[in-house]
C-alpha cells in the first residue's frame, strides 16, 4: 500500500495522462484511416477480378501473418536503412497500424457484404432499383449493422497494440508506466502493481466509451 | 493462378534487389551535427541508475550525465531518445541517433556492426536470486530457469556457454525484475552493477554470483565508419580524465544506489584506460 504514493510523485499523474494522449492520438488517427480505407478495400475484396483479388489476398495474409512488431521495425528502421527514408516513430506507427487496420477492416467489410443473402440484391433489382440504389438502400445499411461489433473489436485491439510503439522510441502510456516503475524501483519495489493498475484503468477508460458507442449503435439499428 | 504467383514472386524479388542495391542510411558527421545545433543521443529511459526518467519527466543517470557533457562541450543542444536493449544497434545502423550511450557493453559481435569509442565503465555478469533458494555457483543454475533481458550480454553469454540453463527472456529491464519478484524464474542475470544495486534495495534477494564471464567494458557507440564523431568522443574521454569526470559522474548518479558496497574504481574507467 505504501508504494501507491509513487503514482502521485512529482509530475507522474500528468506524465501518465500525457502518455495516454500519445496512445490515443496514434490509435484514433490509425483507426479513422483504417475505417475509411477499409470500406474501400472491403468493396474491392468482393470484386471478381483475379488481379485485384490476389493483391487483396496478399495484403490481408501479410497483415495476418507478420507480427505488428516486425512491421514496425521494417517501416521505422528498414525504410531508413534501405532507402534512407527517415521518419518519426509516430509516423511509422500510423503507417503500420493503418496498413494492418485497413487490411483487417477490409476483410470484415467483405464478410459483412457477402453475408447478406443474394435474394436481397435480387429483390432490390426486381423492385426496379438501380445498382447504386441497391447498394445505398439495401446492402450497405444491412452490412453496416453486421459490421459494428467486429469493427469495435478491431478498434480496441488496435488501441491496445499501440503499446508496441515503445520499441521504436515512442513514449506512450505503458512506457511512461515502465519509466515510473523503474525510477522508483529502489524506493518503491512494489510500485509496479499500482502503476500497471493505473495503466489498466487508463486503457479501460479509453476503450469503454467505444464499447458504449457500439452498444448504442447496435440498439438503434436493431429494428 | 500459377501465373499470378509467379508475377507476385518476381515483384517481391525485384523489390528486394532494389532494396539491397541502394545505399545505407548514413549517420551525420560532426560538422553536420554542429550545423544542425543538436546532438541526438540514444539512452535508456528505464534503467536506473544509468539512464532513466525521474518523476518530473527529466532524463537522469550515469549515461545521461555524460551525454549532457558531450553536447555541452560541442556547444549544441542535446536531444535524448528512449532506446531499449534489443534495438540499440538498429538505432545506429539506421542513423536514427548520432551516438548510443545506453550502458552498451563492448563485444566482438557488436564491434562488427557499430564502432565503439573508449570505455567509460567496466562490468562483469552477476546473478541474483532469492535468499530462500540462493544460487551461488554456475553448477546450481543448470536445469533451472534464469531470467534475462533480450539483447543483453547475459543472454549471449548463457546461450553460448551454458546451454543447460533454461533462459526466460523479456523485452525490457522492468519486466525482468518484475518476473524475479513474481517468482517466475529461479534467478536473474545481467550486469553485476545492475544486480548489486537492485539486491541492496530489495531485501530477500542476494547476489550469489558477483562476477561471471569475462570483464567487459561499457563504451559509447557510433555508426560504423562515423570517424569524426568517434574521434570527438575519444578526445573528450581522454581530456575529461584530468578532472576525474567519471568519478564525479559516479558521485552524482551511482553513489546513492551502491552506497559503500562497491568501490567506484571497480566500475569507473577514466580516460579510457583499463588498469
Amino acid at each position: 500500500m505504501r508504494d501507491l504514493a509513487v503514482l502521485f510523485k512529482g509530475n507522474n499523474p500528468a506524465r501518465l495522462l500525457g502518455g495516454l494522449g500519445v496512445t490515443l492520438k496514434l490509435s484514433l488517427v490509425s483507426v479513422a484511416l483504417s475505417v475509411a480505407l477499409g470500406l474501400v478495400v472491403g468493396v474491392l475484396m468482393t470484386r471478381k477480378n483475379p488481379v485485384i483479388r490476389a493483391l487483396m489476398r496478399l495484403w490481408l495474409e501479410t497483415v495476418r501473418i507478420v507480427p505488428q512488431l516486425v512491421l514496425l521495425f521494417l517501416v521505422y528502421f528498414g525504410m531508413a536503412k534501405a532507402f534512407n527514408l527517415q521518419m518519426s516513430g509516430e509516423t511509422a506507427a500510423v503507417i503500420v497500424f493503418t496498413f494492418w487496420g485497413a487490411g483487417e477492416m477490409g476483410d470484415l467489410v467483405r464478410g459483412a457484404i457477402t453475408s447478406i443473402p443474394r435474394h436481397q440484391r435480387e429483390s432490390g433489382a426486381a423492385l426496379g432499383l438501380t445498382q447504386g440504389q441497391v447498394w445505398r438502400f439495401v446492402l450497405l445499411p444491412q452490412a453496416a449493422r453486421r459490421l459494428v461489433p467486429q469493427a469495435i473489436n478491431l478498434a480496441t485491439r488496435m488501441i491496445k497494440t499501440t503499446s508496441l510503439v515503445m520499441l521504436i522510441g515512442v513514449v506512450e502510456v505503458l512506457k511512461v508506466g515502465s519509466q515510473i516503475i523503474d525510477a522508483a524501483r529502489y524506493d518503491a519495489p512494489q510500485g509496479a502493481v499500482w502503476v500497471y493498475g493505473a495503466v489498466f484503468l487508463l486503457y479501460f477508460l479509453a476503450c469503454w466509451p467505444i464499447s458504449l458507442l457500439a452498444r448504442h449503435l447496435e440498439k438503434r439499428w436493431a429494428c | 493462378m500459377k501465373k499470378l504467383f509467379a508475377l507476385i514472386l518476381s515483384l517481391i524479388l525485384v523489390l528486394s534487389l532494389a532494396t539491397g542495391a541502394l545505399a545505407d542510411a548514413k549517420a551525420r558527421n560532426l560538422d553536420e551535427i554542429k550545423e544542425s545545433g543538436k546532438l541526438v543521443i540514444g539512452v535508456f529511459s528505464d534503467k536506473k541508475p544509468f539512464g532513466y526518467v525521474d518523476e518530473y519527466g527529466e532524463y537522469q543517470g550515469y549515461d545521461v550525465y555524460f551525454a549532457r557533457r558531450l553536447a555541452e562541450d560541442l556547444g549544441v543542444e542535446l536531444e535524448l531518445v528512449s532506446v531499449d536493449a534489443p534495438n540499440r544497434v538498429e538505432y545506429l545502423t539506421s542513423a536514427k541517433v548520432d551516438i548510443i550511450l545506453a550502458n552498451f557493453t563492448v563485444t566482438p559481435e557488436r564491434a562488427e556492426v557499430v564502432d565503439f569509442a573508449l570505455p567509460y565503465m567496466k562490468v562483469a555478469l552477476g546473478v541474483v536470486s532469492p535468499d530462500a533458494a540462493l544460487i551461488t555457483s554456475i553448477e546450481e543454475l543448470r536445469g533451472k530457469k534464469l531470467i534475462v533481458s533480450k539483447g543483453t550480454t547475459a543472454e549471449t553469454w548463457f546461450t553460448a556457454n551454458e546451454p543447460d540453463v533454461e533462459l526466460l527472456k523479456f523485452d525490457t529491464y522492468t519486466e525482468t525484475f518484475n518476473a524475479l519478484l513474481d517468482g517466475r524464474g529461479d534467478a536473474l542475470s545481467t550486469d553485476n552493477t545492475e544486480v548489486l544495486a537492485w539486491a541492496i534495495e530489495n531485501p530477500g534477494f542476494t547476489v550469489g554470483i558477483e562476477s561471471l564471464g569475462s570483464l567487459d567494458t561499457i563504451a559509447p557507440a557510433v555508426q560504423k565508419g562515423n570517424d569524426t564523431v568517434l574521434t570527438y568522443i575519444n578526445d573528450e574521454i581522454r581530456a575529461l580524465a584530468a578532472e576525474q569526470f567519471f568519478h564525479a559522474d559516479y558521485e552524482a548518479t551511482l553513489k546513492d544506489v551502491y552506497g559503500d558496497a562497491v568501490d567506484p574504481d571497480n566500475l569507473v574507467v577514466e580516460g579510457g584506460v583499463i588498469e
